[in-house]
Order: structure tokens, then C-alpha cells, then sequence
């Protein structure tokens, strides 16, 4: 009797408790969105996106010259629009190149400059964050156009391939692959939604939201950057920045994204 | 010295919205460096805006007001063409001045 | 590491942008109409700002707004917004209970000014954030608790 008196209003309560946890979840979901929504008007990433303008348009390195002759693919000097077609093949190279790997071959050949050292720099000094500004500047001259990456040439293809087969290397000390976490809906660390990046959507609204502005540290992260962050997130060995395998990457994850919009720069927590 | 601010200034049934944001790094002197030094306390201190060379906001910030700062205000009267300047003063004494036109 | 970048940084992007900088300096001479308030932004208790201040006896209003989400995704940058309906508002300041120092940012609200001002701040906890308003030499608040959470790797 005295069970029974007990327990049926834990009954009760327990599932009322499940209803009200339920409410709550969705009352946190909607605070954030509108915390993200605050965050957009007036994102400090615009303040990069003027300085790697500035980066871009001002003589500099041995030559003293500009970047703004550089080809990111739709011809000597056209920055519109370019970002949403990276990565691509470039005969010139005769390798495909996202935006960032692009501008060091312009650096190099436009500029004369020696980018080893630039490569070579850890995130968040100088030489990454002029990198980190100039696609910056790239991909928000993209904003509002549509993803459109080609697999039509072998070499693009290939690196389509092999981003794929990294996307789903499992291995390091954890056994741990990008899709542990970005292979399926509905994963998520802590708060964060993890976009699943095999698919349209979750390519989609990953790839378009890079570069961006992460409020944590109050920097400015390019996709380069944010790749490596997987890595070590993984427990990979550290990828060479700008190397094929983080270029295959983008390509993958450009490629699932083909028709969605360029919402760049972005602001992350 | 410092770097520029971005200032959005638009007009609209007779207010005219001001958005800025500034450059800076807003150091809270509570956090310390790699080498647990205490980074010292640097951050803007003073914020001046005006329209038409009339002063119409000023404001007193301390430390704890967020990296790279965004401020949104809004002024009677403005309309396109007017001019904003909004500036800063820093701990350090630093300064800087940006201009804007509203539309 | 990160700190040590950051500096240089900040040096480097100072040469860099040392053209449109100095143009900058140049227009910028005295500016703010009052001093900084360092006893106010020094306050360690709310009685011990509010005092500063001359708020002793501030009431709750719900004629002061404060618009903000009720939990922000990371401390280091939390947006709010404060409105004030009552006339005469000549002073607007954002205080967050439990930082070390309470006061964020007082906005003096001239007579050409709508009375409504946003801007981000940090909060170093979750922690009740309060818009303190001055109209006719009185003090008016609004209260609310926001809620700072860890976020994981920022997506």
C-alpha cells in the first residue's frame, strides 16, 4: 500500500519530468538560434575581410606587386565568385587547389614571395593570419553564390576520390575517422550540431559557412585551419598545410555541397 | 594608431541606425600568457559618435566588453548623405577615428 | 603560444594599416565629454557600483528592456540590447552580477539619442546581467539570467 502511494505519483512525475525535458531542450535549441541570429549582424569577421582586401590589392614581396592579377579560376583578376568554385584544377600547376593553396602559388609567382615560410608558420601567427584574412576577403565576394565545384577532369575526380577515402581513414591512438563524428545526422558535441558531411545538406551548411569568425578565441579561421583542428582532434599526425589530402578534403566536402549558398564569412562560437 | 572600424549608418522614418564594429583586443588583465605571465588590462575606454560634427553618444567601457566590439545605437533625425564619426580612446591612450556616411 | 601571436599580431597589423591608421589619429583629439568612471568600473559588489553611481535605490522597471538570449553559446561574446521607455533617460549601463568587476558599459544617452543600445559582452559564468537605466536622476533596472555554456569544437 504504501509502494503504491509512493510510486504512482513517480509515475506521474517522472513523466511529466520527460515532457518538461523535452520543452526545455527545445527552449535551449531556440536560445541559441537566437544567440547565432545576434551574432550575424555585425560579425567581426568583416573586419578581416577588409584587411585581406587591403593584403590583396597592396604591391608586396620581392616584386612588389599585387595579388589582385592572381587566377583563382575564372580568370586574372576575378575575385567575384571565384571561392564558390574552389577547389579546381589549374593547368598552370597541373593541381587542383582550394583558395588557400591557390594564393601561395600567386604569392610565389606573382609576388616572388618564398612561401615555405608561410606554409610552414603555425596558426595564429602573422604569415596564417594574412592567409586567413586574404581568403577571408575571397570567399566573402562569393556570399549568396551557389557552390559549384567540378569533378569533370580526371585530376578533380581523383581528388574527390581521396578525400573521400580520408574522410573515412579510420586510425590514430583513438580509431577515430572524420566520420565518427561528421558520417551520420544528429551527432553532436555538447551543444554543437555536427553536420553529417556525406550528405547535401550537412555539406551544405558546413562548406558555406567558412571561413569563419570563432567567438571563442576571437579569431579568424579558414578551412585549412579548421581541418587541421580536425586532425588533431583525431589524433592524426598534423596534415602540411595546404597539402593534397586537406585540399581533397574541401574538395569532398565542396563537391557534396554543389548548389548551396556561399554564406561567407561566418561566425562560430 | 590602432585599425579601422567598419560603421553602418542607415536612415529610416526618421532614425538613423549606427552599427560599428571596432578592432581591438579588449585584454580583460585577468588572463595569463603561455608563460603565465598576467597579460595586462588594454582595452577602449572611452567611444565618442557623431553626426554632423555633433557629438550624440559617448560612452564609458571597461574590460569586460567583448573582443573586436560591436555597438548598435540609434539617433534622431540623420537622413542619407549626413556623416557619422564615431571614435575611441584606449587604455593605452591609444585613439582612432573612423568616418562614415549614412544612407 | 597563442598570446605571444597574438601580440606580435597586433604589432605587425599596426605597420600594416599604418597609412589609414594615422589618418585616424590625426581627427581624433580630446573626445569623451566625461572622464572614465574608474571607481564605478572598479566596483567589486553591486552595492559598492551602485553607490559610484549614485543608484543607490534603484527599482525594477518594465519600462527597461533588456533583450538577450536566455543562454549564450560562449562567455567571451554575449549579445545584449537595452531599451528604455522611460522619458528622460539620460544614462544607459550594462552590469553582469558575477564578473570580477560588475560594470560592462555605461552609454550616456543625449537628448538626440533613442534610447536603445546593443553591444557584447563577456560573462565569465552564467550570471544575472542587469541593465541599469538613470531618467530625471532616478535609477530604473531590468534583470535577467543568461546562461553561458561550453560549447565543443565550434562546427
Amino acid at each position: 500500500m504504501r509502494w503504491r502511494k509512493i510510486l504512482v505519483p513517480l509515475a506521474v512525475a517522472t513523466a511529466l519530468g520527460a515532457v518538461v525535458a523535452r520543452a526545455e531542450e527545445d527552449k535551449s535549441a531556440q536560445s541559441i538560434e537566437q544567440y547565432r541570429e545576434a551574432l550575424k549582424d555585425g560579425n567581426p569577421a568583416e573586419l578581416y575581410e577588409s584587411s585581406g582586401e587591403e593584403l590583396w590589392k597592396k604591391p608586396a614581396g620581392p616584386k612588389n606587386v599585387s595579388l589582385e592579377k592572381c587566377d583563382l579560376g575564372l580568370g586574372a583578376g576575378v575575385v567575384k565568385g571565384a571561392y564558390a568554385q574552389l577547389p579546381r584544377y589549374f593547368k598552370d600547376t597541373d593541381k587542383v587547389q582550394d583558395a588557400e593553396s591557390r594564393v601561395l602559388t600567386c604569392m610565389s609567382t606573382l609576388q616572388g614571395v618564398d612561401v615555405a615560410k608561410y606554409v610552414n608558420a603555425s596558426f595564429g601567427t602573422p604569415e596564417k593570419d594574412d592567409l586567413n584574412a586574404i581568403a577571408t576577403y575571397i570567399s566573402g565576394q562569393s556570399k549568396g553564390v551557389p557552390v559549384k565545384v567540378s569533378l569533370a577532369l580526371p585530376k578533380e575526380q581523383q581528388m574527390y576520390d581521396l578525400g573521400k577515402r580520408m574522410f573515412y581513414y579510420q586510425g590514430g591512438s583513438h580509431d577515430f575517422s572524420c566520420a565518427t563524428c561528421h558520417g551520420e545526422e544528429g551527432r553532436r558535441i555538447r551543444l554543437q550540431d555536427l553536420p553529417a558531411l556525406a550528405t547535401k545538406k550537412g555539406a551544405g551548411s558546413a562548406w558555406t559557412s567558412w571561413p569563419a569568425y570563432r567567438v571563442s578565441a576571437g579569431q579568424m579561421w579558414g578551412m585549412q585551419w579548421r581541418i587541421n583542428d580536425c586532425f588533431r582532434q583525431q589524433r592524426f599526425p598534423e596534415p602540411v598545410y595546404a597539402s593534397d589530402v586537406t585540399i581533397a578534403l574541401s574538395m569532398f566536402m565542396a563537391a557534396n555541397a554543389n548548389g548551396a549558398l556561399m554564406d561567407t564569412p561566418g561566425i562560430k562560437r | 594608431m590602432g585599425h579601422p572600424m567598419k560603421i553602418r549608418a542607415s536612415s529610416k522614418d526618421g532614425v538613423t541606425e549606427i552599427k560599428v564594429l571596432m578592432n581591438h583586443e579588449m585584454e580583460t588583465g585577468f588572463r595569463k600568457d603561455s608563460s603565465g605571465n598576467v597579460v595586462p588590462a588594454w582595452f577602449i575606454r572611452e567611444v565618442t559618435a557623431k553626426l554632423n560634427d555633433k557629438i550624440v553618444m559617448t560612452a564609458q567601457w571597461g574590460p569586460s566588453v567583448s573582443k573586436n566590439p560591436y555597438l548598435a545605437f540609434k539617433v534622431k533625425g540623420g537622413k542619407a548623405g549626413d556623416k557619422v564619426s564615431v571614435s575611441w580612446v584606449d587604455s593605452q591612450g591609444d585613439t582612432r577615428t573612423d568616418e562614415a556616411t549614412v544612407t | 603560444m597563442k598570446n605571444a601571436h597574438t601580440r606580435r599580431q597586433i604589432l605587425r597589423n599596426g605597420g600594416l594599416l599604418g597609412l589609414l591608421a594615422t589618418i585616424g589619429s590625426a581627427i581624433a583629439p580630446r573626445l569623451a565629454l566625461a572622464e572614465w568612471n574608474k571607481p564605478a568600473f572598479d566596483g567589486k559588489t553591486l552595492p559598492e557600483t551602485y553607490k559610484v553611481l549614485g543608484a543607490d535605490g534603484a527599482k525594477e522597471s518594465s519600462d527597461v528592456q533588456l533583450i538577450a538570449s536566455d543562454i549564450a553559446e560562449n562567455g567571451a561574446v554575449v549579445p545584449v540590447q537595452a531599451v528604455s521607455k522611460i522619458p528622460n533617460t539620460t544614462q544607459i549601463s550594462f552590469l553582469v552580477e558575477k564578473n570580477p568587476n560588475m560594470l560592462a558599459a555605461l552609454f550616456d544617452i543625449t537628448p538626440d539619442m533613442v534610447p536603445d543600445v546593443t553591444t557584447r559582452i563577456k560573462m565569465g559564468q552564467t550570471s544575472n546581467v542587469i541593465v541599469l537605466v538613470k531618467a530625471d536622476g532616478k535609477f530604473y533596472t531590468a534583470t535577467k539570467e543568461i546562461k553561458v555554456t561550453l560549447g565543443g569544437c565550434g562546427g
